[in-house]
């Protein structure tokens, strides 16, 4: 029954999130959209990575990062960074879905690398399967993502992001890319089809509903035992003082 | 020298102020129906109770600002049981405010300390008594009481020997033997090298022979971590690096500090966190510590390839895995 | 006589020709307790309990303390088809399928979260006020020893699930466990039967949460409301109360109707709470296995000092003669709660010895009145809240933008220099209102009125206060420092000479008190 509601609301949710991320180069040739992304680069991300993407003191070298990196990158806004004292951050990208398709043609002309991943996995749906996606996720992501993909802390001011916004294709760009922080998980490692089942697995979390009420940020115990200090405490000594006045 | 100081003189407990309730009958009529009323609130409460737990399925969610999509079954059922108990109380407390007697009453104090002529006789009863039994005396029933309660003490601690069995070598030994495979958790699936890119992870435990079970047990000991860096970017003594292979280097994932998984890689520092209680370990040094609580590196575990280029522990663990304990040696 | 009252007489004819009771019950139903809102801290904390013992008892039903593995096969997809223990089943099944079964969860969870807090509220305003003075030390010591076993049990109660966060909890403990030198690895293996985690260690401490230790408990309890009720309550100062009366409501029927009704409330807060807040969403966490871990691991807030002192202590093993000792462990796992809950439990004979002061008291200190308490009481609450502030540093850091190594570092250096500034801040903070209430008692309160002297000054009409409010700020004794000699008559040094001096020294600071006003002053400010 519960299953039924949560199928229901990922239903609703998804058809919309990954129908942009089509190749958006389909009708321009290769080596014109290579052309246009070398041009855009020049432009926007060669002051800190280099006029040929070899990198420089301040931002590495993209030869070889691959398509899906550039993606990840540029597609979430976490490229170019606005701010080099904290780690990229997701907002509102730069550059249209066209543009950052012809840069990421260009970074993958430069040295094979990870592509964007193809139309398998909006199969996720059909292919994955939640549990065995829960499993892997508190195997291999929930140390930094938390239990529930909120996110959490890494060391000096780091973090690991929520996920609770990400859609199917970038989480395996994520995934094969590592961006920032995070390492790489090889498709040997964690297989296509168990990535498929860990995208399904997060795509249930982002929609779980809340069974027992307010869902508390579902950051575990401290906002619980901050609510009972205050709400619960609170709400107790304002009925005691009540309570222990003489009534008029 | 006297601190004694005048004091100011106490006031004494103040005139009885009567409320509405007492003098206005109308007063006292609005205070009924307000008890009354609190108390029709906590049965339409349970009303509420009885009628989420029989008619509202188990599977109906619905939206509530602020708690967002709730369970109704589990929302309704609440919301009966808090107006029933919260309605009984207010009612409960509101009556005793408003409409019972509010006189405050004085009552005296005595000191616990008993009469003196009692305290003596209980002095002397006592004495009589121990007098009578003799144990002052017969020095011999003294220490052989002695002895037996002493012993009888022991025997519980006896019974709860079969709790649990020794430590013997099981803190000290892990699964890991030479020569055995590296397979990835979960999934089982052996590895090799080339299924790492540099910056890539890998949970690893490992593979079992035919017929044998994972237990709990055993991944609270076996559980390992697989990092590929650039070889280049070790700094490791060479008997160290000699445990790495192609870059890729394996620890032991049960935290040196109190055992804790310790799997949070971040890649571009190389660094390990445990978020239990954020020690940071430094992978290209062989995990040393480099902040908080642990104070021992994690255990690295020697691995090589065997003939079929899968990854294999070309020893076990020379050290103990997991958190510290008495007979460790190092 | 209405039938009904014939047939209550009846009754208690009945009873008392049985048991002799009418005496004892008529004297006691009259017994009078005054009225405070801070006294009703306590019986939050009491029914909490009894709330903990109902719902208790409603999932002990269903939840099966097994760590047996099975296949689960239940309704809630993510989980589906997993292997886990049939702890964490039986406990996805209280919630998924038995009706009402979640909700009496939360209820379970949230009361022992509220226990927890009101049991420290009620001790900080025990401490506060100086009602653990003579003759209520026992009722302290076992007050003290009700939080200890508080947090024991709350902790085997959020083990048992057998979920990722509780398994991280336990193997903790255990770590804990087996950091004791000497006997710590087979303490570790008794309680395991043999290496982490093993299968038997919750059904072993479900038999400890749902018998043993409630057991404790009802027994301490007993005794504790038992002292309450001999003692007599203790009393807030005001006109008319003194050290020798109590100033109150009678039982029957203003305290009964009061705090009967206050236990529904409590209830009924309690269930609002388990009604709007989800709690141990057990679910979301998994089953448990030593190889999965959660970022933002903690532990429910009454251990989360203990987590933060964990963090925050150094990297310190000791190597020697094959044997190693992990200072990092035992100091903030066991030394320092050891020395704090003893601390707190010999805080009446510490305090009575230090000021001198052996006679009984009812009536209860305004904070203020007792500076060094206060201060020491403030100090104490902030090197727990520092404690607190690192155990959630993770959280607070990924929602502060802070980091969780400026976190560790301010509490590292915290933990030393924040408390010491609390008791100074707190003491000055006293000593100053003291002050305020002498000039208040002195001059009155400004009405705002200007006069014109003769000569031309202006100035403020200070209208005295009422002969109440100069009561309430002055009954209090100021008790003085005590005076002991390091030499005897001959001028010989003593054998407890330095003991001697210790005392003094703690006695002076003890006695810091601005003189309250006394009737001396208001003459002599008369005869101005």
């Amino acid at each position: 029954m519960l299953l039924l509601f949560a199928l229901f609301m990922i239903g609703t949710t998804f058809s919309v999130a990954s129908a942009s991320t089509k190749q958006a180069s389909g009708s321009l040739s290769r080596s014109v959209a290579i052309d246009e992304g070398r041009q855009i680069f020049l432009k926007g991300c060669s002051s800190c990575h280099g006029l040929n993407a070899e990198g420089g003191s301040i931002a590495p070298s993209l030869i070889g990062v691959g398509a899906a990196s550039v993606d990840f990158q540029v597609g979430t806004g976490r490229m170019p960074m606005a701010d080099m004292t904290v780690q990229a951050m997701r907002k509102t990208p730069a550059y249209t879905p066209e543009q950052v398709a012809a840069v990421a043609a260009y970074v993958a002309s430069l040295a094979p690398g990870p592509a964007i991943p193809g139309s398998e996995i909006v199969n996720y749906e059909r292919d994955g399967s939640t549990a065995e996606g829960g499993e892997l996720f508190r195997t291999n992501c929930a140390m930094c993502h938390n239990f529930a993909g909120q996110g959490g802390a890494l060391s000096q001011g780091k973090f690991a992001p929520t996920l609770m916004e990400s859609d199917p294709k970038t989480i395996v760009e994520a995934m094969i890319t590592g961006p920032q922080s995070m390492p790489v998980f090889s498709d040997k490692i964690i297989t296509p089809a168990e990535k498929l089942s860990i995208i399904k697995w997060i795509k249930a979390a982002q929609v779980e509903p809340s069974l027992g009420g307010a869902a508390l940020g579902r950051v575990g115990p401290v906002t619980e035992g901050l609510l009972a200090w205050t709400l619960g405490l609170g709400l107790l000594i304002g009925i005691a003082v009540w309570l222990a006045t003489k009534a008029r | 020298m006297s601190h004694e100081v005048a004091n100011l003189s106490d006031p004494g407990l103040p005139d009885h102020v009567h409320r509405l309730a007492d003098s206005d009958p109308a007063a006292e009529k609005k205070a009924e129906r307000a008890v009354a009323f609190l108390f029709i609130l906590s049965a339409l409460g349970t009303v509420l109770f009885i009628a989420s737990y029989v008619y509202i399925p188990h599977n109906l969610f619905v939206f509530v600002p602020i708690l967002g999509s709730t369970n109704a079954h589990q929302l309704f059922l609440g919301l009966g049981l808090t107006i029933s108990m919260l309605c009984i109380g207010l009612g409960a407390v509101h009556w005793a405010k408003t409409l019972m007697p509010d006189n405050e009453i004085i009552a005296q104090r005595h000191e616990f300390r008993s009469p003196e002529n009692e305290r003596k006789e209980f002095v002397a009863a006592v004495k009589e008594g121990a007098a009578a039994s003799g144990l002052g005396r017969r020095s011999i029933i003294k220490r052989t009481l002695g002895l037996s309660l002493g012993l009888v003490g022991i025997s519980p601690l006896f019974l709860l020997r079969d709790l649990g069995p020794l430590p013997k070598e099981q803190l000290q030994t892990t699964s890991w033997k030479t020569g055995t495979r590296l397979v990835t958790d979960p999934g089982n699936r052996p590895i090799k090298p080339s299924d790492l890119e540099v910056g890539a992870v890998a949970q690893v435990l490992p593979q079992l022979t035919p017929g044998e079970e994972r237990t709990l047990n055993n991944i609270g000991k076996d559980a390992v971590l697989l990092i590929r860096l650039r070889t280049e970017d070790f700094q490791l003594s060479p008997e160290r690096l000699s445990w790495t292979h192609e870059g890729i280097i394996a620890f032991s994932k049960i935290c040196s500090h109190m055992g804790c998984a310790v799997a949070l890689y971040e890649q571009q520092t190389k660094h390990l966190l445990c978020p239990c209680h954020q020690s940071t370990f430094d992978v290209p040094r062989a995990a040393k510590v480099i902040f908080g609580p642990a104070a021992r590196p994690l255990p690295q575990l020697a691995i090589t390839v065997d003939s079929e280029g899968y990854l294999i522990a070309s020893q076990p663990f020379t050290e103990p895995v997991g958190p510290s304990f008495w007979e460790r040696s190092s | 006589m209405t039938a009904k009252e014939k047939a209550l007489g009846n009754v208690a004819n009945y009873v008392d020709e049985r048991t002799g009771a009418a005496a004892w019950m008529k004297k006691n139903l009259n017994k009078v307790f005054p009225d405070h809102w801070s006294f009703m801290l306590g019986e939050v904390a009491l029914y909490s309990f009894i709330i903990l013992l109902l719902s208790g008892v409603f999932l002990t039903f269903w939840f099966d303390p097994s760590q047996r593995e099975v296949l689960y096969q239940g309704d809630y997809q993510p989980l589906s088809g997993l292997k886990m223990s049939a702890a964490y089943a039986s406990t996805l099944h209280i919630s998924f399928d038995i009706r009402g079964g979640l909700l009496m969860r939360q209820i379970h969870h949230w009361a022992a979260l509220l226990f927890m807090v009101a049991m420290v509220a009620h001790l900080m305003r025990v401490f506060f006020t100086g009602a653990f003075r003579k003759p209520r030390e026992f009722n302290w010591i076992i007050g003290v020893g009700l939080v200890t076993l508080g947090i024991v049990e709350g902790f085997l109660g959020y083990s048992l699930p057998d979920d990722l966060l509780s398994g991280t909890g336990i193997r903790i403990a255990e770590a804990i466990l087996q950091a004791i030198p000497v006997v710590g690895t087979y303490l570790a293996f008794f309680a395991f039967g043999g290496p982490f985690p093993g299968e038997v260690f919750i059904p072993r401490i479900f038999t400890v949460h749902v018998l043993l230790l409630p057991g404790i408990f009802l027994a301490l309890i007993t005794a504790h409301l038992m002292l309450v009720w001999y003692q007599k309550h203790t009393q807030y100062p005001g006109p008319g109360r003194t050290e020798k009366n109590v100033v109150g409501y009678p039982l029957m029927p203003i305290y009964m109707a009061k705090a009967g009704g206050f236990f529904f409330i409590v209830f009924g807060v309690i269930a609002f709470l388990s009604t709007v807040a989800s709690i141990n969403a057990i679910w979301l966490y998994g089953p448990y296995t030593p190889g999965q871990i959660s970022a933002g691991s903690q532990p429910d807030w009454y251990m989360g000092w203990l987590d933060g002192l964990v963090r925050m202590a150094p990297p310190l093993e000791t190597h020697a003669f094959g044997h190693t000792i992990s200072w990092n462990i035992l100091i903030p796992g066991l030394i320092v709660p050891g020395i704090l809950f003893t601390g707190m439990a010999l805080y009446p004979f510490i305090e009575s010895w230090i000021t001198g002061d052996k006679r009984e008291h009812h009536l209860l200190d305004r904070p203020r009145n007792a500076p060094n308490r206060t201060a020491l009481g403030a100090m104490s609450v902030t090197f727990i809240l520092v404690t607190l502030f690192n155990g959630g540093n993770d959280i607070i850091a990924t929602n502060f933008s802070l980091t969780i190594n400026q976190i560790m570092w301010f509490s590292r250096i915290g933990i030393f220099v924040l408390p010491p500034i609390a008791f100074v801040i707190t003491k000055r903070l006293c000593l100053s209102l003291q002050r305020a209430d002498r000039d208040l008692v002195l001059h009155g309160t400004e009405t705002g009125t200007l006069l014109r002297l003769p000569h031309g000054e202006f100035v403020e009409v200070h209208a005295p206060i009422s002969q109440v409010d100069a009561w309430k700020l002055t009954q209090h004794e100021q008790i003085p420092a005590l005076e002991l000699s390091t030499e005897d008559s001959h001028g010989v040094r003593r054998g407890n000479a330095l003991r001697n001096k210790l005392r003094s020294r703690m006695s002076q600071a003890a006695s810091d008190q601005v003189a309250k006003p006394n009737e001396t002053d208001l003459k002599e400010l008369e005869g101005h």
